[in-house]
């Protein structure tokens, strides 16, 4: 007979955070792996489980695209950024056969997969269990409010730019939190300007201050503005950290303060 | 009863449509689907032009196009387009509040789809431009089963993050058979407006290679300007409130590379 189906994968994970958006392409991956960092680097252990099954992009920000998953007893056996096991990564780009393929499908196939990774991935101990989400608010979202059901989760980190075809997808977003019942720990505004490199004036390439605004109409907590910053796309290109590389960066000390903020927990 | 994939019907009075895709959230699909809509409209004298936001979560047209409202219905029960610069739009945008999500299964989202595609009043359009959703799932695939789409134009960033994501919405066209016309490099390169200092805020001439793989050619490279996002923000699309700037120059000439481009109407 099958065994223990209680097996509890999650049970020793002490904290969950969903990082949401609504709006595409606003950062989502690079602030979930830009918080592990920081986490890690404040000395606590992080998972990533990547729920993206149309764009998994963590696994190349962490230069981990080559690995494969293993299985074990509890089921998958997450990939280690390094031999320390300070970061754990799960994602479907490590179960495809060519890491660059695309995957078509349907609703009900990825309600189904995203209910196995959230079952099925043997984390062991961890401190924080940070999920990266696709843009919108369909099957993978549903999916993973109803997976997560009987766990407590820390909140909701909500990603926007500043501009406002930004701010209106994140706007459904924080209504979708408060109708599925996910609190909302605060709203993070990205690629919030940009400063020469050359003569060091800031400009407002998308805009500034929508998703301060937005915090502010919508009452939850501003989580700070993390500039555009060419090191970062940098460093998430060839997959190296950059919390470790790049300390002097105005984009660095706002990653600090958000991983502190998630330390603190719900407001 | 019969199962199997639906049949492609095209839509009455429509001659030619184009999908706006990307993969990647975030690229600018929705702002290049805008301004190519209204360049197609000025290459071509005297064509018309349809512009279907099939973001059914983060419908960005009504914003981008300065429309808002619920669209009269006619006597036929179909759904009447809104109107501005001249272009007939359709967008989930219209048909819920601002701040609501669409929070949907993909059954349901494929139902409003297909009511956005073939219950709309479009009365004789020479192009259709769809501007469609981030990623490679349930939309897409029921629009290109749906409907014959004459071509596809693939909006990236110049960073391999975005590069990977096109590269498999791509694949995703190419399993539906449909051609892909070209690639859009936007975002290609940022001019300080102080010093003219350019910087490659997201990498430099990614497409260059992808472009080479997928053997089709860079429609054009679009440059991050302020200019874009304020009038995008402002709903004055670029290529008809600065039509004389770099920027609607470079959609101009994406328009006209996309009319020789698109195979020729087989009726």
């Amino acid at each position: 007979m099958e065994g223990d189906e209680d097996k509890d994968n999650l049970s020793s994970v002490k904290h969950i955070v969903v990082v949401l958006s609504g709006k595409g392409g606003v950062g989502k991956s690079t602030v979930t792996v830009q918080l592990a960092l920081s986490l890690r680097q404040a000395g606590k252990k992080v998972g990533i489980l990547d729920i993206d099954l149309c764009g998994p992009s963590i696994p190349r920000m962490l230069n981990l695209q080559t690995k494969d998953v293993h299985q074990c007893d509890a089921g998958w056996v997450p990939v280690y950024a390094d031999r320390e096991r300070t970061i754990a990564l799960m994602s479907i780009g490590f179960l495809l056969e060519n890491v660059n393929d695309a995957v078509v499908w349907r609703g009900p196939k990825k309600t189904a997969l995203i209910k196995q990774f959230i079952s099925s991935v043997a984390w062991g101990e961890l401190d924080y269990l940070i999920i990266d989400t696709p843009p919108g608010t369909s099957d993978e979202h549903l999916a993973m409010v109803e997976g997560l059901q009987r766990y407590s989760i820390d909140g909701a980190l909500l990603v926007t730019t500043p501009q406002a075809v930004s701010t209106g997808d994140v706007r459904r977003e924080i209504t979708f939190c408060r109708k599925t019942g996910l609190r909302i720990l605060g709203i993070v505004e990205n690629m919030s300007g940009f400063v020469c490199p050359h003569c060091e004036e800031c400009s407002n390439v998308f805009s500034k201050g929508g998703g301060e605004e937005l915090a502010k109409v919508c009452g939850v907590r501003f989580l700070g503005c993390i500039p555009l910053d060419p090191h970062l796309s940098h460093s998430l290109e060839e997959g190296r950290d950059f919390i470790e590389e790049f300390p002097q960066s105005a984009a660095f000390s706002a990653f600090k303060q958000l991983a502190q903020a998630v330390e603190r927990g719900p407001p | 009863m019969a199962r199997g994939l639906p049949k492609q019907r095209p839509i009455p009075g429509v001659k030619q449509i184009i999908a706006v895709a990307s993969g990647k959230g975030g690229v600018g699909k929705s702002t290049t689907a805008v301004n190519l809509a209204l360049g197609l409209a000025a290459v071509c004298k005297n064509s018309t032009v349809g512009l279907l936001d099939a973001d059914v979560y983060g419908p960005s047209i009504p914003k981008l196009m300065n429309l808002r409202g619920s669209p009269e219905v006619t006597t036929e029960n179909q759904m009447r387009p809104l109107m501005n610069y001249g272009i007939s739009c359709m967008s989930m945008g219209f048909l819920i509040e601002e701040s609501a999500p669409v929070v949907w299964r993909g059954l349901m989202v494929m139902s409003a789809v297909e009511k956005l595609l073939r219950q709309v009043a479009w009365g004789n359009l020479d192009y259709l431009i769809i501007d469609m959703p981030p990623g490679t799932g349930d939309v897409q695939l029921s629009i290109t089963q749906s409907i014959p789409v004459s071509g596809s134009v693939i909006v990236t960033t110049p960073q391999d993050l975005a590069l990977i994501d096109a590269r498999r919405g791509a694949e995703m066209f190419k399993k539906v058979n449909v051609p892909v016309l070209g690639l859009v490099q936007n975002m290609s390169v940022f001019r300080c407006p102080k010093c003219h200092h350019e910087t490659h805020i997201f990498g430099e001439d990614g497409a260059q290679q992808l472009a080479l793989d997928l053997d089709v050619e860079i429609l054009g490279d679009i440059p991050l300007h302020l200019n874009i996002r304020e009038k995008s923000d402002k709903g004055q699309p670029v290529v008809v409130s600065d039509p004389e700037s770099p920027e609607a120059i470079a959609y101009l000439r994406v328009a006209a590379r996309v009319i020789e481009r698109l195979p020729t109407p087989t009726d």
